[in-house]
């Protein structure tokens, strides 16, 4: 027992805990893949004048676990005439490098207050100097589960749905990578961490956040920047208006069409988490990331994560008793009222003086999260609404408009930060 | 800290082994490909020297070898098209003469 | 046996592996996918020698853009596996004694004048970006902009080269 314990002060604890947290990640962000499939289809229903899924469980909250079940149980087909090795490596390169890009994205600015065996634990997995790099570089290798997918299915279809989307993958990173420029000349890092501090405060008169997006703080406002970058993310991750390389009216499939179940699932997985990833780089970069925009002397302001899940947990509660099923009448009315719960005990912060800790804790995380979830909503309602791209459209874009904006970006901002600089 | 003469044999086996791809190999994109090992070795050499010395000109020299190859890449990749097209075979046993 | 050592015994047998595999697979998409092993490999390489902006280069460079490159040109121009041709007497008796010598000599060379290299004084400083970029643009700005006069004599070039011949 002693070894153990001394064990775990030493290295071998700080091995242990990023283990942990790998584990708990990978769960947290399978999860929310699954339900943001949920939150799509419902979303871009209600916008199209129908339901969505509304007949498994509740709200059609089961259906992720039914697709899950149904990738689980389906025939395992592989067409005769593969390159067996490279066509089991596409979708799990696409999968681990999709997961691998969320190891350096940081959640919350100050770690937790109790530690782990003498060691602290952050609410990141890593940190490095170069965390932005580190994205790009996995972002970079993407383009290989694509290409091979297609390659490696032997047939028509795949290979031209491949090719198409991984050259449009290639183009779009020049613009991603470039429209990140300007942002990197005002932070003067590449640590992510780092870019989030320097967007504290407030700018323009005390008015507006320091976000990127708004801050003249040793630059220029990062507007231009911000739209070629999500712009350029939407076509990296293949989303509409982007995806006509694997639209089905188009080209079947395109690259996975002949993938089934669990390989298939994996693409699936892995084109959400990257749009996770973009959502989050956008929230850190241009958004100020876990800052909140409200000035910090407002402590008022620190109440609104109960002041939404009250009301939220409260609606749950009385929409679970209208139902009839056992899911319905048990389930829903206990998260709503675990939901309330958490919200009415973070309200009590402002008596209680422990909780007033937890509730100053959870701010960060929760702006970073909400941001995170706007950009995913608008992500779901662009799918929702726009017509997609003809491929040379497309291309035309990405080197024709995207690039060249993204370069004048990089000039002015630079022109900006030599002017005000200290001379 | 791993002694610099590691790194530095690291580099000359995995030179070696582009040399031996270099002259054994049939295709000519693998041919090309030994020679992008090759350079990788050179660049492997150039950090290590770097990280012994202290001093920052390897990396900035081994930044100059990656933007050269992947000049040479292109170039070269856009050859060995043109050189498909008309011999209409990869193996480098066919394109040893000049006449098609 | 320190963990750096482990890890660099680990990383130089994945790219030592990689690099026979390049010489042993027959088909060249094999072939390449060897060589982004070796690429990322040398990458992790470059992180423990604590160069990490070289490291994420070669990554985002190397790994994905010129092998893509590669990639692609094999996928579009169909290569297939390797006929088996037998090895050229030359190549066979001649070539790779050769090539195992040279390797010989000059892993020869390292270990015998090992000791020669002066050793920095912080030997576990990661190199900074900001320091890499000021000898970039002061020592180094002469070869920066024949550098880039040099990717832009390459592009055109490919394009010149890749263009379909006009039907006149």
């Amino acid at each position: 027992m002693k070894a153990v314990t001394t064990f775990l002060a030493q290295d071998g604890g700080f091995w242990v805990l990023t283990f942990v947290k790998i584990a708990l990640l990978l769960f947290i962000v399978l999860t929310v893949n699954a339900y943001l499939t949920w939150f799509e289809r419902k979303v871009v229903a209600l916008m199209q004048s129908r339901v969505g899924p509304h007949r498994v469980g509740p709200h059609g909250l089961l259906q992720p676990a039914a697709d899950g079940l149904k990738f689980l149980f389906k025939e395992d087909v592989m067409p005769g005439g593969v390159d067996k090795f490279v066509y089991l490596l596409a979708p799990f390169l696409a999968l681990t490098l999709a997961l691998a890009s969320l190891a350096v994205i940081p959640f919350g600015p100050n770690p937790l207050p109790f530690k782990f065996f003498g060691h602290q634990i952050d609410l990141w997995i890593t940190n490095p100097d170069i965390g932005l790099l580190v994205l790009f570089s996995v972002t970079a290798l993407g383009v290989y589960g694509v290409a091979l997918a297609g390659w490696a299915s032997n047939s028509k279809y795949p290979l031209l749905g491949g090719l198409r989307s991984s050259a449009q993958m290639i183009s779009y990173e020049l613009s991603m990578t470039m429209s990140v420029v300007g942002v990197l000349l005002m932070a003067n890092s590449f640590s992510l961490t780092d870019i989030i501090q320097k967007q504290s405060g407030r700018t323009i008169w005390g008015v507006l956040p320091a976000w990127n997006i708004f801050s003249f703080h040793g630059g220029c406002p990062q507007v231009v920047g911000f739209l070629c970058f999500f712009i350029s993310a939407i076509a990296e991750t293949n989303r509409v208006p982007f995806d006509l390389p694997e639209a089905e009216s188009e080209l079947v499939a395109g690259f996975h069409t002949e993938y089934s179940s669990f390989k298939f699932a994996m693409f699936f997985i892995a084109e959400y988490t990257s749009m996770i990833t973009v959502s989050s780089l956008c929230a850190i970069l241009f958004f100020g990331g876990w800052n909140s925009p409200f000035p910090t002397t407002w402590t008022v302001t620190h109440y609104i994560p109960s002041l939404i899940l009250i009301p939220f947990g409260l609606w749950v509660l009385f929409d679970g008793l209208k139902y009839e099923t056992i899911f319905g009448k048990l389930i829903l009315p206990g998260l709503g009222t675990a939901i309330a719960g958490v919200g009415a005990l973070l309200l009590a912060g402002i008596w209680i003086a422990p909780l007033h800790d937890v509730n100053e804790y959870i701010q960060a995380p929760f702006w970073l999260l909400g941001k995170i979830f706007f950009f995913l909503f608008f992500y779901v309602w662009a799918r929702g609404t726009l017509p997609r791209f003809r491929y040379d459209q497309l291309m035309n874009i990405g080197w024709k408009l995207l690039l060249p904006v993204s370069i004048a970006n990089v000039i002015v901002t630079a022109a900006f930060v030599l002017l005000r600089s200290a001379p | 800290m791993v002694p610099t003469q590691y790194y530095l044999i690291l580099s000359a086996i995995l030179f070696g082994l582009g040399a031996v791809a270099f002259v054994v190999k049939r295709n000519i994109i693998t041919i090309f490909m030994s020679i992008e090992l090759m350079l990788n070795a050179v660049n492997l050499a150039f950090v290590a020297f770097s990280q012994a010395k202290g001093k920052l000109d390897g990396q900035v020299f081994v930044l100059f070898v990656i933007v050269v190859a992947a000049a040479e890449a292109a170039v070269g990749l856009g050859i060995i098209i043109l050189t498909a097209r008309n011999r209409r075979s990869l193996n480098i046993e066919r394109v040893d003469l000049l006449k098609l | 046996m320190s963990p750096a050592l482990i890890v660099f015994f680990l990383l130089a047998a994945l790219s030592v592996i990689g690099a026979l595999s390049l010489i042993l697979q027959k088909h060249p998409i094999h072939s390449a996918l060897s060589l982004i092993v070796v690429m990322v490999s040398l990458a992790g390489l470059y992180l423990l020698m604590g160069a990490e902006f070289v490291a994420a280069v070669q990554i985002i460079v190397y790994g994905g853009a010129i092998m893509v490159l590669f990639v692609f040109v094999i996928m579009l121009l169909n290569a297939s596996a390797e006929e088996h041709t037998s090895f050229s007497k030359l190549a066979k008796f001649g070539g790779l004694p050769l090539a195992l010598a040279l390797t010989g000599l000059l892993a020869a060379a390292m270990i015998r004048n090992g000791g020669a290299v002066p050793n920095s004084a912080t030997p576990d400083a990661l190199a900074k970006t900001s320091d890499i970029s000021l000898m970039l643009f002061s020592t180094f700005v002469y070869p920066f902009e024949l550098t880039s006069f040099l990717i832009l004599v390459a592009i055109m070039g490919a394009l010149v080269l890749a263009q379909r011949e006009k039907k006149t």
